[in-house]
């Protein structure tokens, strides 16, 4: 009579890029992800409406709140990060924006990496300082650093997996360590490694954003952003009465009783982006459920390419110095070996001789490299930071970043690799002519 | 072989009777959304607290062996301690299943419960586990860690 039940297949990573979050849609059997291009969703009756609205039933009701094209796009997300559930935004920004409003209340303290985008440094030191919320910028490379930083009012701690544009690489375990000790959400932007090379959540991060515009995406054509969460962050400890106590913004609900391990994301969805707005358009999370199905050969590839050139630029008699953590000398190679085991990713910096100058002939010398401010193209894209993305801070502040005046980005792309090399090549030949 | 994911399916098709024991009146508590879930997608529901003389418009018992028709699966909102003086009842009623919800966690009567063979489902929520399965968590982001090309037989919302 007691029927044999086994566990759950897991499935690898290549698959959950290509099946996570769709079922086949009862109507029509499309087997792509439809994309439901509408505002709202009809209800069967008012008391359908109502248990909706009360979220006793889930379902959609306004496409700010949630949609079943960008659904789909969230969950595989999740599963690819290994987290319990995930909220998709109109941009990397927004993700971030969402993730500490909804974690931080007036008055509260985040401690966060000083090599952080140019965006989230303003978000952190300018706009979250209006209202009332501090931050501490601190050493990456000093665990101790962190630690220090901590304060009772702390309520997260924030790093990039692999820094902007410094491309340093931060031992996420040791920082989950400060946070778990702190009884704070450890949140890592994972925009440049993505899951294919690097699992947060696995090494003890809480949550996980990203700008999927970047290698998520991967053809410079979408905006997007989305926040992960594992779904083991103890929101019950004292120090998040947002998540514990009745919700003044939705019907008094208690987040965390109610959904338990997808607490934040619910937070996230029926406080945040139902009132400030930052949804993902359903064509866009189209788009990017169309990257995602090829990430993971895009990756290697990328990070074969970016390799490679590393390894060029090393060699090159007029390059001063290069920053790429899959190179044997670059002092994060241990990290690196550690917590992005496949591969280093697809960004690197550089220096040329002749300084700021010679940076940025080098960028207005080149063929089919794009200069502009993105990464993770499928097209290699360059970039002078200290001029464009950083330029909002001041020279010290940049400094602490680790934007050096000469520091040039590169975000390898997809062309033959020899092209690349021979375009890096030709530029920095034309370009440091007269400093010779 | 059935799988996890199998298993619940077949249970939540199998079985259409539910007693929610511990079921709040207020709409916002936990055990008032499974509740509601459950009315919502024609489950048969027995509401459970001898506080109440009705919840979610159907007649509450004060407790479990007062219900007058057959149960299947029980759903506890109580405290973990409380559970054992519950087995008996279980027995009685001739209870399938008994389905502990997130945080009602207590292995010795799970062990016993299943000893007399009866099936238990612990620390998990009847309508996310529901939702997971049949579809609607799949709207909230929700990895449901469903992987499959066949075609959803059930209109969701």
């Amino acid at each position: 009579m007691k029927k044999k039940i086994e566990a759950n297949r897991e499935f690898g990573f290549e698959t959950r890029c290509l099946h996570s979050g769709q079922i086949p849609d009862a109507a029509t059997g499309s087997r792509a992800v439809p994309i439901y291009q509408t505002s709202s969703y009809v209800f069967d009756d008012a008391e359908h409406a109502a248990s909706l609205f009360n979220l006793q039933t889930f379902g959609n009701v306004y496409a700010r709140i949630s949609n079943p094209t960008t659904s789909v796009f969230e969950e595989r997300v999740a599963s690819i990060e290994n987290g319990r559930a995930a909220v998709a935004l109109s941009s990397g920004m927004a993700a971030i924006t969402v993730t500490l409003t909804a974690i931080c209340e007036m008055g509260d303290h985040i401690v966060a990496s000083k090599a952080l985008y140019g965006g989230t440094h303003t978000l952190l030191t300018v706009n979250l300082k209006k209202f009332g919320i501090s931050t501490t910028l601190v050493d990456p490379d000093s665990i101790e650093s962190f630690r220090e930083a901590i304060q009772s009012n702390t309520k997260a701690i924030f790093i990039e997996t692999i820094g902007n544009p410094a491309i340093n690489i931060i031992d996420i375990q040791k920082v989950a360590g400060v946070a778990r000790e702190a009884g704070v959400p450890l949140i890592v932007d994972n925009t440049f490694p993505t899951p294919f090379l690097c699992q947060p959540l696995n090494w003890g991060a809480d949550i996980v954003v990203h700008s999927a515009t970047k290698f998520i995406g991967g053809h410079g054509t979408t905006l997007g952003g989305v926040v992960v969460e594992s779904g083991s962050f103890p929101w019950d400890n004292g120090k998040f009465s947002g998540m514990t106590e009745p919700s003044p913004g939705y019907h008094d609900i208690k987040f965390f009783e109610t959904f338990g391990d997808f607490a934040l994301s619910m937070k996230i969805r029926m406080e945040q982006l139902r009132v400030l707005g930052p949804s993902l358009s359903p064509f866009n999370s189209f788009l990017l459920l169309q990257g995602l199905e090829t990430l993971p050969i895009r990756m290697e590839r990328h990070c074969k390419n970016a390799l490679q050139i590393a390894h060029f630029l090393e060699s090159h008699p007029r390059v001063k110095w290069v920053s790429y953590p899959g190179l044997p000398l670059s002092k994060y190679h241990k990290l690196a070996k550690r917590y992005l085991p496949m591969g280093a990713g697809g960004i690197l910096s550089f220096g040329i001789e002749g300084g700021v100058e010679a940076g940025k002939r080098f960028i207005e010398n080149l063929t089919f490299s794009s200069h502009l401010a993105n990464v993770g193209d499928s097209k290699t894209l360059v970039i002078h930071p200290a001029s464009t993305t950083h330029r909002q801070m001041n020279y010290e502040q940049q400094i602490a970043s680790g934007v050096l005046p000469e520091l040039v980005r590169i975000s390898v792309g997809l062309e033959t690799l020899d092209d690349i090399i021979w375009d890096i090549d030709q530029s920095i030949a034309k370009s440091t002519e007269s400093s010779k | 072989m059935l799988n996890e994911n199998q298993a619940l399916i077949e249970l939540f098709q199998q079985f259409r009777k539910f007693a929610i024991i511990g079921v709040s009146q207020t709409w916002q508590r936990p055990s008032n959304f499974v509740g509601k879930y459950l009315l919502n997608h024609g489950y048969t529901v027995y509401p459970v607290n001898p506080h109440y003389q009705s919840v979610l418009g159907q007649v509450c018992f004060s407790s479990l062996s007062a219900i007058p028709y057959p149960v299947e699966i029980a759903v506890c909102f109580r405290r973990p301690e409380s559970l054992k003086a519950l087995i008996p009842e279980l027995l009685k009623k001739e209870v399938k299943v008994l389905w502990l919800q997130l945080g009602v966690i207590n292995e010795q009567v799970k062990d016993e419960a299943e000893s007399k063979g009866i099936q238990v489902i612990m620390d998990r929520c009847v309508k996310i586990e529901h939702a997971r399965l049949f579809g609607g968590l799949n709207f909230m982001g929700v990895n449901t860690k469903v992987i499959t090309s066949k075609r959803s037989r059930i209109v969701f919302n």
